[in-house]
């Protein structure tokens, strides 16, 4: 009898030995003459038991982790080919707590499937929401997202059924869809592990974008930093072109639409959504001013629909199962889910896809489990480098939309990043400042030149120059930022450090 | 891995850019294509895109000098990008940068023996298992100095 392994090739994974361990275990298998198929799956989001290896057995997949591959000989001598209970076992892998709780839609075969198995991504559900879409009538579709509550999970939260109406009403002989992959936020890898894990999703989601707005080619701006994300997707670009999914006529629906994937250049700012363009045109990664918006003037000046990772590879699951579905989840105005990505100093780090609404504490505490240096909670930023820091005290907020904007942040691109007792709140609030000097496009003034002189206030704020005007200069600094950028690189950098400043006056004071 | 690059001359510039598809015929493209090629955008070569896209000389400068990670000179055989991002920084990295820069090289800079440039970048997508860093084209995590160097001895090894 065969047994199925699974070890993951999600790039966090490989990041900690998993194809030293995918390896051992082949070669263990075949000096013991024992049959198995060992499936490089992507991540099941629990990173903290990475390299996570998993057994098919009749009752379900049994886990094993975090496995070195040291431990391939023993795993083996210990029978874990049968899913026997021994000192690495972490239980049926569906059936952990973390993992259960779990509300898993857009990540619902995220580490379940082999990423570049287009049979098995059928098997799963795969292609019933493009099929769905196919059958309507493209204002149908568009009334679907529009009805499932569907928003940005780029971080500005628009709703995506209002950008594919516009493309859709917009009369043109060339429309696009672009994905924006440039995932920069650091704490976020969601996108990237959507891409390595189940890069169907994303072609499906971006094929049924193309028949609702009537586009034909398809962009994904992916970052450079992910080189694996990049050969999955490219990989997974062949097989749809070679299986129908893509090219002249998707899916037998007489309708052509194809995708081509770019790789960005090292530039944070390229994934706000008008310099993304303009970098797909080849040229600065400029940010352009709104209006006019991108859905009616977006690449080479043609109607285009440009949404995140995230939210495309969702439609899929929308068209499936219907937009009511999606929408019955969620609090107030955010419906659905969001892919939370806990990161930094964390015990259990990972994906946790809940419905929005769910609280801070809730993920930093009962999924995070705290610090993993094991120290206390200090600071929690939300949102990546543009979000605010929150205090350990005050993670009650809810996460959605409108609830984290009243509590002085934003959701951003969901990621949480939590640092421990030993961080320096006020070189984090300088650090923001540097971000910005360093990744400002330099298209306005407020960003390019409030950032420099945000280092450089902070700096005087910290050696004790001139202390309590300096910080009513970066008080005021912060404001003509907020209100005087063009695009939330300048205008969202004085969130954290106003975050900072408020609720760690004492680090500015030493 | 060990990047395959081929040695610059203005001739196999142009085959390269001749290759470049319909679609990719743009500035940012063909500057990647050549350092793809060549491993660095050799000065020459900007005239060279000029000419190739019908763009002026001034517009391929400025994409070429605005993307951090296009550069003029050739690197060293491995580069070491540390991510510096916040996630990275809760879990260490603020450490190994100045580990790194006390017996390596510091960011910007190239170890003595020639072999390793070290960058800084923001965000590799390792959050959760920080602090990380790309090495050539591997992603390692859960860095600690002497991990780090462990993984350097591999690179250095492959070369």
């Amino acid at each position: 009898m065969t047994t199925t392994i699974y070890v993951p090739i999600d790039s966090a994974a490989t990041s900690i030995g998993a194809n030293a361990v995918a390896l051992a275990i082949a070669d263990e298998a075949t000096k013991r003459n024992v049959e198995i198929k060992l499936v490089r799956n992507g991540s099941r989001g629990l990173l903290w038991l990475e390299p996570l290896v998993e057994v098919e057995t009749v009752t379900g997949r049994f886990g094993y982790g975090p496995v070195t591959a040291a431990d391939v000989a023993a795993l083996f001598d210990e029978d874990f080919l049968t899913g026997a209970d021994n000192g690495f076992s972490v239980g049926i892998v569906d059936e952990i707590p973390w993992l259960a709780d779990q509300q898993r839609v857009t990540f619902a075969r995220v580490g379940v499937i082999d990423p570049l198995d287009i049979n098995d991504y059928e098997a799963h559900g795969g292609l019933t929401g493009l099929r769905t879409a196919i059958a309507l009538d493209p204002s149908k579709v568009v009334e679907e997202v529009l009805a499932s509550g569907l928003r940005g999970r780029g971080g500005a939260g628009f709703p995506a059924g209002i950008k594919w109406r516009t493309v859709l009403e917009a009369d043109s002989d060339q429309k696009y869809v672009c994905c924006n992959a440039d995932e920069g936020d650091s704490g976020t890898f969601a996108d990237r592990m959507l891409m390595e894990g189940d890069p169907f999703t994303l072609i499906e989601g971006m094929a049924i974008a193309g028949i609702a707005g009537g586009a034909t080619k398809g962009l994904i701006y992916i970052r450079s930093e992910y080189p694996d994300a990049i050969a999955t997707m490219k990989a997974a670009l062949l097989i749809a072109r070679g299986c129908g999914l893509l090219g002249d006529d998707v899916l037998g629906s007489g309708k052509a639409f194809d995708i081509t994937v770019r790789v960005g250049a090292g530039s944070y700012v390229c994934g706000e959504e008008t310099a993304m363009l303009e970098s797909l045109e080849g040229k600065r990664g400029m940010v352009r001013a709104k209006p006019p918006v991108p859905a009616l003037h977006g690449l080479f000046g043609q109607p285009t629909i440009v949404n995140n990772v995230l939210t495309l590879a969702t439609v899929p699951m929308i068209l499936a199962q219907g937009a009511a579905a999606y929408q019955a989840l969620g609090a107030e105005r955010s419906r659905g889910t969001q892919v939370f990505q806990l990161a930094g100093n964390i015990a259990r780090g990972g994906i946790v896809e809940r419905a929005f609404g769910v609280s801070l504490k809730e993920l930093v505490e009962n999924y995070g489990g705290g610090t993993r240096s094991g120290r206390p909670v200090r600071s929690v930023q939300v949102g990546g480098p543009l979000g605010a820091y929150f205090s350990a005290s005050g993670l009650e907020v809810a996460m959605d939309y409108e609830a984290l904007i009243a509590a002085g942040g934003m959701l951003g691109h969901g990621g949480i990043v939590v640092f421990d007792d030993s961080v320096d709140m006020a070189q984090q609030a300088r650090f923001a400042m540097e971000f910005c000097a360093k990744e400002s496009c330099g298209k306005c003034t407020p960003c390019r030149v409030g950032s420099v002189r945000g280092v450089e206030v902070i700096d005087k704020v910290i050696s004790d120059i001139d202390r309590t005007a300096n910080l009513d200069l970066l008080n005021d600094l912060c404001d003509l930022m907020t209100d005087g950028s063009l695009c939330a690189m300048g205008g969202l950098t004085p969130m954290p450090v106003l975050s900072a400043l408020r609720q760690f006056p004492e680090d500015f004071q030493k | 891995m060990t990047l395959v690059v081929t040695p610059w001359s203005p001739a196999a510039g142009e085959d390269l850019l001749d290759l470049l598809p319909a679609d990719e015929r743009l500035i940012l493209p063909a500057l990647q294509a050549v350092q793809q090629g060549f491993g660095y955008v050799p000065k020459e070569a900007v005239a060279l895109i000029a000419v190739a896209l019908n763009v002026s000389v001034a517009d391929v400068h400025g994409v070429l000098t605005y993307y951090h990670e296009l550069r003029t000179t050739a690197p060293a055989p491995i580069t070491l990008a540390i991510c510096v991002a916040e996630a990275c920084q809760a879990t260490g990295s603020r450490e190994l940068v100045a580990h790194v820069g006390a017996n390596l090289a510091p960011v910007g800079g190239r170890s003595d023996d020639g072999q390793v440039d070290v960058v800084e970048v923001f965000c590799l997508g390792n959050c959760a298992l920080g602090p990380a860093a790309l090495i050539n084209e591997r992603l390692v995590g859960r860095l600690t100095t002497k991990a780090l160097e462990s993984a350097l001895a591999d690179a250095r090894a492959a070369l």
